[in-house]
């Protein structure tokens, strides 16, 4: 399935926008559609922007630390970027929702921890 | 407690989930809850429901809009009549699943919300409760 969440490719990072109410079957396609587009291309980053989502449930968390576990296997580096402050509240309160994954707070900032030497 | 509104919806497909929870977002905006509280009681709602088809096989999300001592509330029933959940304290501590996943939406739910009560009994079914209410003066 194709998730119709656009990714762009911008030289050796991809940047997804992920839309609004998201379901769990679109969150499943956009990992696998993501993970097909770093392999045609060999991006060395990942950008996802997920300052459409108005809420984060411990699915949609899951999805997004595994996307980027499985990219880092890939050998790129994703950053989350855009989390609205009631999101990230709420996924405080929840637990250790949304781990091992780096942050930054805008597409700028993501992009700049990208371009850092890697770890 | 005044219930002023209810609206059942039923729970029998993964399309569900975004259903109930947008129409969870839309009261809780209506009712003036603010960004944090219309996040909490919709993520609420996403888990729950989830929890519902996935594991209780699908079911009815009854979703009220309820009124206690001069302040408003959203109210939210889960019934399914699934498997039910045998070690309910150990699912409600966090971190136990039955399937590969993070066993971290019961217990992270009863946190986000102010109400939380929850029924279950083995064979027979489960059946959640909860509440979150707005602050004093919220609603116009
Ligand atoms: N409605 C339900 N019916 C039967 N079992 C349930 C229900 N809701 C939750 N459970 C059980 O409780 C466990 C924990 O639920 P939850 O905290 O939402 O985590 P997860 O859904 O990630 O497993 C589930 O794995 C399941 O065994
Ligand atoms: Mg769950």
């Amino acid at each position: 399935m194709v998730s119709s969440i656009p990714v762009i490719r911008i030289r050796d990072t991809l940047l997804s926008a992920i839309q609004g109410d998201l379901s769990d079957r679109v969150a499943e396609a956009f990992q696998g559609d993501l993970l097909s587009r770093l392999e045609r291309t060999g991006a060395s980053g990942v950008l996802l922007d997920i300052s459409a989502l108005d809420i984060v449930d411990t699915y949609v968390a899951r999805v997004l630390v595994e996307t980027a576990q499985m990219a880092r296997l890939m050998g790129a580096h994703t950053v989350l970027v855009g989390m609205r402050p009631e999101v990230a509240a709420t996924l405080i309160t929840m637990g250790q929702v949304l781990t091992g994954i780096d942050t930054a707070l805008n597409v700028d900032d993501g992009l700049a921890l990208l371009a850092l030497p890697r770890r | 407690m005044i219930v002023l509104e209810t609206c059942a919806l039923p729970i029998d497909s993964e399309d569900d989930v975004v259903r109930v929870r947008t129409r969870v977002r839309d009261l809780a905006q209506r009712l003036g809850f603010d960004a944090f509280a219309v996040a909490a009681i919709s993520t609420a709602a996403s888990e729950l429901t989830r929890n519902a088809w996935v594991h209780g096989h699908g079911g009815t999300a009854t979703v009220e809009e309820v009124e206690e001592g001069g302040r408003h509330g959203v109210r939210l029933q889960f019934h399914d009549a699934g498997p039910g959940i045998a070690d309910l304290p150990r699912v409600l501590k966090g971190g136990f699943s039955t399937r590969r996943s993070l066993g971290l939406g019961l217990s992270g739910t009863r946190r986000l919300v102010d109400d939380f009560e929850i029924e279950s009994q083995c064979g027979v079914g489960t059946h959640i409760v909860v509440a979150k209410w707005a602050r004093f003066g919220a609603r116009t």
